[in-house]
């Protein structure tokens, strides 16, 4: 090695005033990036941005829309987080709301009718037996095959969604309507307002704090975690991996379906095409950002709610919808570019001079060559 | 032999910090000879050869090629000078073909490959050599020994005089083997030179023409294979070693028969039988310990009386009881406990904390989980005593245990493991890579756990280890147990020579 070099290292730890700044910092990066477009297309920035949250997050009225429009984006952020929290990739989200809706839809258009909090208790357990079970499909695969269960959950989507379609355009589709949606649900099964936000809210902060405990008082959710950092330890504690990979995945699915449940009855009062909306995939970049922090979640939710609601707000001042779609996306992007660099640092070697400094080197590469080599001994038995 | 050497390595010396791999160690090397390098793990061997292959740069010492003095820069530079390895881990990309392959090790290939070259090419080498490779072959489809093959072939095509080989017999089936070394037999024929490094002293006898045997770094003993015996090699690899050591052991108690396996099959990971037909032992109160060189079966014995790997066939029972088909938490329940060879990968956790590595085998007990909620105080003096009990250094319960060292990590695996009181702990190289007090402080918990009544099962490369700790010794040898020995009656000479598979 004679020039410097550039490196990135993972870090040890982070501290929190870091963690606060860094996606500040990259938030207001990706300002600056956006305004470019803007620009490009004859318009001020500094208006529309300031345009954009005085709408979504400093009034009444613009926060509630955006904690409604975050409400789905909470659930599916938690099952991609609980999913995670055991290295389980879980990018099905959006076919388990799906499915959660169409269970639950299935009930509210064609099931008996029940008194009031029953008839919503029932709904609620359908919606959460729905992504469930769609979601189970990928884990029994993946603990009794090991099928990747990436790929599988991301096609199952398909599937879901389409079937969705299907039922929206066809077989449920309203009398005398053009659009792909059902007639409304019964009105006994809309969740309550209170002032203006839907009650769901309630639902998702329950959620995140039973999960956030059940995480880190539980047993249960210490072996998730000795699973999540050591397969083989795990194995070796006894530790039942493959009824874990069960539990936790039907879990995420079932957080999906009670997505589709909120969606439903405390939004859009029935079931639609299309009515994920990529809550799924944007519920794995919430889940990033918040580190899988379920209380955490909630909060960044919010923010992607905002941001979606604001959408509305910016066109009206003329700025074409599809710049719009362009300024999320680029929010997204310098916020994940940021988390980066929360997690690695850069770090710079400089050229090396003398011949003891890569001593220093190989010191650092001996131990790992030697065990390298002990395991490999050891695995090539010899006959 | 009157030649003069192809290659000569003069008072090559390499120190990591402050281990001295490699102590002024010389090596000749003759135009059309085979030379082994002898001796055990951590010898220096493989450092010897890296610095040949310009991996590593020696401290001190010259390397004279073809009489002139020079330096072996990188490995390039090495294949340029004609000096090719062959390592453990082949560097073969599975989804190319064979000639794609060996198109990837040229330095210089043309922009338009000329396949039909390359292929008559290897076929040409096939017959000199009768080294058997079909071009056209996907690496994937290969068996390991073909692969090797593929591997040697690379060489050949890059013209390579000087063929180094770690340790190439590990990974193949005795026929495989023979085969091999008929080819390498077949090359230095043709005036290349081989060195092959080994731990197996009678495949060194068989097919080398002259054998270096390196011990700590130096060179103990060389000789030419026709003055070699295997008295004489065992001196050199194990060293004159005083067997008087003060046993700080009292007399074992009991005759209590506590675990007997009886003709044990095991498969390892490959599907291979690592193990063939093993049946011992164990009693209360005594340390056995498993010597044999690495990769004997070990891991796949400690593992099967574990519970972690499945028993091909035989059977094995604890007190009376068949646990053949028993898992690790059962056995765990019937006072097995193991501390595993790699307690990074396996045993603890190593981004988790002190108190979650603590409770990795109790988070299932009444005191530590009540109803599935854990009880975070009766965890943290759980911790505590262990701490107190071990004198483990730490910097806070809260940190995760891979900023510990590696002592310290250890003994907080060995006091969970004994936590329970287990009848038997089974023991996979529990103090290798620690430094001197931390071993002696597990060698002193494990004794401590033989006078409470408990057995151990004692894995372990290093036979001062076993002949200072143990009771009685079983040698293990290509995964065959080659007889078991109590360790007042026998020595470091007949243990090594059982090691090599040289006795009954």
């Amino acid at each position: 090695m004679k020039k410097g070099t550039l490196r990135f290292e993972k870090k040890q730890t982070v501290s929190l005033r870091r963690k606060i700044l860094n996606p500040v910092v990259f938030i207001l990066l990706g300002f600056v990036f956006s305004s470019i477009f803007i620009i490009a297309n004859g318009f001020q920035p500094i208006p529309v941005f300031a345009k954009m949250i005085s709408y979504s997050l400093l009034n009444t009225k613009g926060l509630i829309g955006s904690i409604n429009a975050a409400l789905p984006l909470m659930f599916c952020g938690l099952s991609v987080a609980i999913a995670f929290k055991m290295n389980l990739n879980n990018i099905g989200a959006e076919g388990q709301f799906a499915m959660g809706a169409i269970f639950g839809g299935a009930f509210a258009l064609y099931g008996p009718s029940l008194s009031a909090p029953l008839s919503s208790v029932v709904m609620f357990f359908l919606c959460a037996l729905g992504g469930c079970l769609w979601a189970l499909l990928a884990a029994a695969l993946k603990a009794f095959w090991k099928v990747n269960e990436t790929i599988v959950t991301l096609m199952l989507n398909y599937i879901a969604l389409l079937f969705l379609d299907y039922l929206c355009y066809g077989p449920w589709m309203a009398p005398k309507q053009t659009t792909a949606m059902t007639v409304k649900i019964p009105e006994s099964l809309f969740l309550p307002v209170i002032n203006g936000t839907s009650s769901g809210l309630i639902l998702a902060i329950l959620v995140a704090v039973l999960l956030y405990l059940f995480l880190k008082y539980t047993a249960a959710g210490y072996q998730i975690s000795v699973i999540k950092n050591s397969l083989s330890t795990a194995e070796y504690a006894g530790i039942p991996v493959k009824k874990f990979i069960l539990i936790v995945l039907a879990l995420s699915g079932a957080l999906a379906g009670i997505a589709g449940f909120v969606q439903v009855t405390g939004i859009v009062h029935r079931v639609q095409a299309q009515l994920p909306g990529g809550s799924g995939y944007t519920g794995i970049v919430i889940a990033y950002l918040s580190q899988c922090n379920p209380l955490a979640i909630i909060l960044v939710s919010v923010l992607f709610g905002a941001l979606q609601n604001s959408s509305s707000v910016v066109q009206i001042m003329g700025v074409p919808s599809q710049i719009v779609t362009m300024l999320q996306g680029t929010l997204m992007i310098s916020v994940i570019a940021g988390e980066f660099f929360n997690r690695y640092r850069i770090a710079f070697y400089k050229a090396e001079r003398n011949d003891y400094t890569s001593e220093r080197n190989d010191d650092n590469q001996e131990p790992k060559k030697r065990n390298d080599d002990n395991q490999e001994s050891k695995k090539g038995a010899v006959q | 032999m009157e030649k003069t050497a192809l290659l000569e390595m003069k008072g090559i010396t390499k120190k990591f910090g402050t281990v001295l791999a490699n102590d002024h160690i010389d090596l000749q090397l003759y135009p059309g000879e085979i030379h082994a390098l002898l001796g055990e793990n951590g010898s220096g061997k493989s450092t010897l050869m890296n610095i040949l292959l310009g991996i590593y740069k020696p401290n001190f010492g010259d390397i004279f090629y073809k009489g002139e003095k020079g330096q072996i820069k990188t490995p390039k530079h090495a294949a340029e000078l004609g000096i090719g390895m062959v390592h453990q881990h082949f560097a073969l990309i599975p989804t190319l073909t064979v000639a794609e392959n060996i198109f990837l090790s040229l330095d210089h290939c043309s922009f338009i490959l000329d396949k039909k070259k390359m292929e008559s090419k290897i076929r040409e080498y096939s017959e000199q050599f009768s080294l058997q490779v079909d071009p056209g072959a996907k690496v994937w489809q290969l068996s390991v020994g073909e692969q090797q093959r593929v591997e040697i072939m690379k060489l050949l095509c890059r013209n390579s005089e000087i063929l180094v080989l770690d340790e190439p017999s590990a990974v193949l089936t005795p026929q495989e083997a023979g085969e091999m070394f008929r080819t390498l037999r077949k090359m230095a024929d043709h005036g290349k030179s081989v060195i092959f490094i080994s731990h197996k002293m009678n495949e060194v006898v068989e097919h080398a023409d002259r054998i270096t045997v390196l011990k700590n770094g130096r060179v103990t003993d060389r000789m030419l294979a026709e003055e070699a015996s295997i008295d004489r090699m065992t001196k050199a690899v194990v060293g004159e070693r005083d067997i008087e050591k003060i046993l700080i052991r009292s007399q074992i108690k009991t005759e209590r028969l506590l675990l007997e396996a009886n003709h044990l099959r095991v498969l390892n990971d490959k599907g291979l039988v690592a193990l063939h037909d093993i049946s011992f032992q164990l009693h209360a109160g005594e340390i056995f310990a498993i010597a044999g060189v690495a990769g004997s079966g070990q891991r796949e014995l400690a593992e099967a009386l574990a519970g972690l790997r499945k028993v091909a066939s035989g059977k094995l029972s604890l007190k009376g009881k068949d646990i053949t088909r028993k898992n690790i938490r059962e056995r765990v329940t019937q006072g097995i406990s193991f501390i595993p060879e790699d307690r990074l990968k396996m045993g603890l956790i190593p981004g988790m904390n002190m108190k979650e590595n603590a409770l990795l085998k109790e988070f299932r007990g009444f005191a530590y989980n009540k109803g599935g909620i854990l009880q975070s105080k009766a965890i943290r003096s759980l911790t505590e005593r262990h701490i107190a009990a071990h004198d483990i250094k730490h910097g806070g319960l809260d940190l995760p245990v891979s900023l510990m060292s590696g002592g310290n990590q250890q003994k907080l695996l060995i006091a969970r493991e004994i936590n329970g009181n287990p009848e038997l702990i089974i023991a996979a190289y529990p103090v290798r890579g620690l430094d001197i007090g931390a071993t002696a402080s597990i060698h002193k918990t494990l004794l401590e756990q033989r006078e409470r009544g408990a057995c151990i099962l004692l894995i372990s490369e290093e036979l001062d280890e076993i002949f200072e700790m143990s009771d009685r010794v079983a040698v293990l040898c290509g995964g065959k147990l080659m007889g078991i020995r109590n360790i007042s009656e026998t020595n470091y000479e007949e243990i090594g020579q059982m090691m090599s598979g040289e006795s009954a």
